[in-house]
């Protein structure tokens, strides 16, 4: 067996390293999804009545797509179908009190969150981020809250937000991604329990970064958040997201809409190291990350940028996209996607240009290995209006090993002569020649194919925040352990 | 330090290396001649431990260990370095970090604390001044878009920072110009030391007279054709390597 070849059976086998269930008493929704399970969620939130109209128009909307069978089917991922009464909709650690202090908080979530290299523990916590640490379908605590408040930055849970600042939540919520946009998002508008919400005022440079962790731990449960990012002119905010999931043989279902609006002269970097459970060596079990992510840059001069590192899940498919609408707003996506196992991922990016001098970069790194399939599948719209718009696309693929697929389906529809739209794709592989050559060096196989995929991905980690670029390339690593020839 | 004795290599399935013996000592410095394709890269590989070669008879032995029973990054470990003919890209990693991870591999593989970010970059500015290398190679991704001279130049540096006791140069000198040349050979110079030893392989006798050998092997077909000193390098540039050969089959005739 050549250095390569065991190299992708360690991969193979590598274990998940988040697996383990927190054994904690919860308030859980029966199975299923109606109107009653609805109202049930809102009063559990102690929603206003608008919030519950809309959440059950949504519903509506969601059971005509169903009862159509209008599912996205357009991804090249394939699973059993998914039985939508057989989820659980709504569990919460309890007792939920609304938390003033830490010691109110279970110590059993503090322990998860500590295992999972969350500490909330005020001694503990990781220097300049405010955390919102979400448990199932509610946030268990936010951290930071008072230095932020100084500056008049909100962050809370988004239950929290619909009680505490309606205003801001009528406005915006469904603005970007309407509850009719898909059938998941659909889903996610009628039964989303909790996620974070953010608020820059004007000209306010936020000056702690902002993250939530996601965790799933019940079992056949869906997590469902929504996340509203809204910064308003001139301001600046950076926001990470992280995920895990307990081992489970059952699939879960996770599907998330994010929305982030920029207006004039605002700066939102949306960071993502996704890490949900990705199944077990035959393909059984792990995450379903069903995710629609957008962003509006409706001011002018505005700055919208994702990035994402996707290591987890059984089936990815997301694309974290931007509406440059303002005149000379800018929007940039950079993703790294790994599938090894039997994962799939399908996701990438939609840059529609609307205003004029706008500008869009992609750049996204596929590794497969074992036998994932990786998927990139962009869009990029420059609407009549858009008077020299720009885009630079690169996808690059790296194979490891012979079982797995690496595929690029990038969609162009260009309505204005004067815009410049480049596309740049290659597909490489992890060569014996790369591994051996490491080798010669002193590393070991598993640190070469590590060494090899993490110069892979350079460009796209180079964007991450610093604290979290180490996280990232831990991860990578972590991915590829056990890869000793 | 390194013996080879009566070993017969196959690549793909084809035999390459039909039966070498060759025996290095701690401060000599060999140069391996020969026409392409009579099997001299394929020794350097098989010494390292490269994945496609297969040996089917004979050993290899170094410090009295069996070579043949260690994978190759314990064998870089226990100071054995190839210096790549085709030195292969690995993009988006610069070449410091490279040399820090291969350096502190070979550290702990001697019970030594790793040593920190700071202090290799410290270490490494002062050996690149002693070299007259370009620093400006350091930060660069390994080989990623270097010029022939500069990979070259390139290995002779990574060899310099990891301190081989046996190193082993593959036609280090193929494409370089008479500066580049100099600069390299003088990069090898500098390693030889009573407790090191080197296997120069090329096909030139040019580096030779920047690098003395001490002996001078000639490869043909898979074997040593013919073992000398220094002179046997001047001999092979004046009459060609056909020479060699003739000599050699009215020897074995003999």
């Amino acid at each position: 067996m050549t250095t390569e070849n065991s190299a992708v059976k360690d991969l193979a086998d590598q274990g998940y390293k988040y697996g383990f269930v927190t054994d904690i008493e919860a308030d859980t929704a029966p199975p299923g999804l109606n109107e009653e399970i609805i109202g049930w969620i809102s009063a559990k939130k102690g929603e206003p009545q608008w919030m519950l109209d809309w959440r059950l128009r949504s519903f509506k909307h969601w059971e005509s797509l169903l009862d159509k069978e209008q599912l996205p089917t357009w991804a090249n991922v394939s699973y059993p179908r998914i039985n939508f009464q057989d989820i659980i909709y709504y569990s919460a650690p309890k007792p939920k009190a609304e938390l003033a202090s830490l010691d109110e908080v279970d110590k059993e979530l503090l322990e998860t969150f500590e295992k999972l290299g969350i500490p909330l523990g005020e001694q503990k916590r990781l220097a300049g981020v405010a955390v919102d640490a979400i448990f199932d379908s509610v946030s268990v605590m936010t951290t930071a809250k008072e230095t932020l408040a100084k500056y008049g930055v909100i962050f809370c849970s988004m239950s929290e937000a619909v009680r505490e600042h309606p205003d801001l939540v009528r406005k915006y919520l469904g603005s970007i991604v309407p509850y009719t946009d898909n059938f998941y998002a659909s889903l996610n508008s009628a039964v989303f329990s909790d996620g974070s919400f953010c608020y820059i005022p004007k000209g306010v440079r936020c000056p702690l970064e902002l993250s939530t962790y996601f965790r799933i731990n019940q079992e056949s449960g869906g997590q469902f958040e929504r996340t509203l990012i809204i910064a308003d002119e001139g301001s600046y905010v950076s926001y990470l997201e992280g995920c895990s999931a307990p081992i489970r043989d059952q699939n879960q279902l996770h599907a998330a809409v994010v929305e982030l609006v920029a207006l004039d002269d605002a700066e939102i970097r949306y960071s993502t190291i996704q890490n949900w459970y990705p199944g077990d060596a035959e393909g059984k079990g792990g995450v379903f990350n069903f995710v629609t992510k957008r962003g509006k840059a409706l001011g002018r001069n505005s700055h919208i940028s994702w990035t994402q590192v996707e290591t987890g899940s059984a089936i990815t498919w997301k694309y974290p996209s931007v509406i440059l609408q303002g005149d000379n707003s800018v929007g940039e996506f950079y993703s790294v996607a790994l599938t090894k196992l039997h994962q799939q991922a399908d996701t990438g990016t939609k840059m529609t240009h609307i205003g004029k001098n706008t500008s869009s970069t992609i750049i996204a790194k596929g590794i497969s290995a074992g036998h994932g399939n990786n998927t990139y599948r962009g869009l990029v719209k420059v609407m009549p209006k858009a008077e020299n718009a720009k885009n630079f696309t690169q996808c690059d693929s790296l194979l490891i090993g012979d079982q797995c697929g690496a595929h690029t389906t990038p969609y162009l529809e260009v309505h204005n002569n004067s815009s410049t739209v480049e596309h740049e794709a290659s597909t490489s592989k992890v060569s014996e020649e790369q591994v051996f050559y490491c080798s010669q060096r002193g590393l070991s196989a598993e640190d070469a194919n590590s060494l090899i995929i993490n110069g892979f991905c350079k460009d796209v980690f180079s964007k991450l925040p610093m604290e979290f670029a180490v996280e990232a390339n831990r991860l990578l690593a972590l991915n590829l352990e056990g890869a000793v020839g | 330090m390194l013996e080879i004795r009566d070993l017969h290599v196959t690549v793909d399935n084809a035999e390459i290396l039909k039966g070498v013996s060759l025996s290095v000592n701690a401060g000599e410095l060999h140069a391996i001649m020969g026409p392409n394709g009579s099997g001299k890269s394929t020794l350097a590989k098989v010494v390292t431990g490269h994945p496609t070669c297969r040996v089917t008879k004979g050993s290899i032995h170094y410090e009295g260990q069996d070579l043949l029973r260690m994978p190759p990054e314990v064998r870089a470990r226990a100071g054995i370095f190839l210096s790549f003919q085709h030195p292969v890209e690995v993009p988006g990693v610069r070449l410091d970090h490279f040399l820090r991870a291969g350096y502190n591999e070979i550290r702990k593989s001697r019970g030594l604390d790793e040593i920190d970010v700071l202090k290799f970059d410290r270490q490494l500015k002062s050996t690149l001044k002693a070299v007259e290398m370009d620093p400006a190679l350091l930060k660069r991704s390994v080989n990623d878009g270097f010029s022939g001279g500069e990979k070259k130049r390139s290995e002779v540096l990574q060899m310099t920072v990891l301190e081989p006791k046996l190193s082993i140069l593959d036609e280090v000198d193929s494409g370089l110009d008479v500066d580049a040349l100099r600069e390299v050979a003088g990069g090898i110079s500098r390693m030889r030391s009573p407790a090191r030893a080197i296997l120069l392989i090329t096909h030139y006798q040019r580096i030779l007279s920047y690098v003395v050998p001490d002996v001078v092997h000639l490869f043909i077909d898979g074997r040593i054709a013919m073992t000398g000193g220094k002179e046997l390098a001047l001999e092979v540039e004046a009459n060609g390597y056909e020479w060699v050969e003739s000599h050699d089959a009215a020897h074995s005739s003999a």
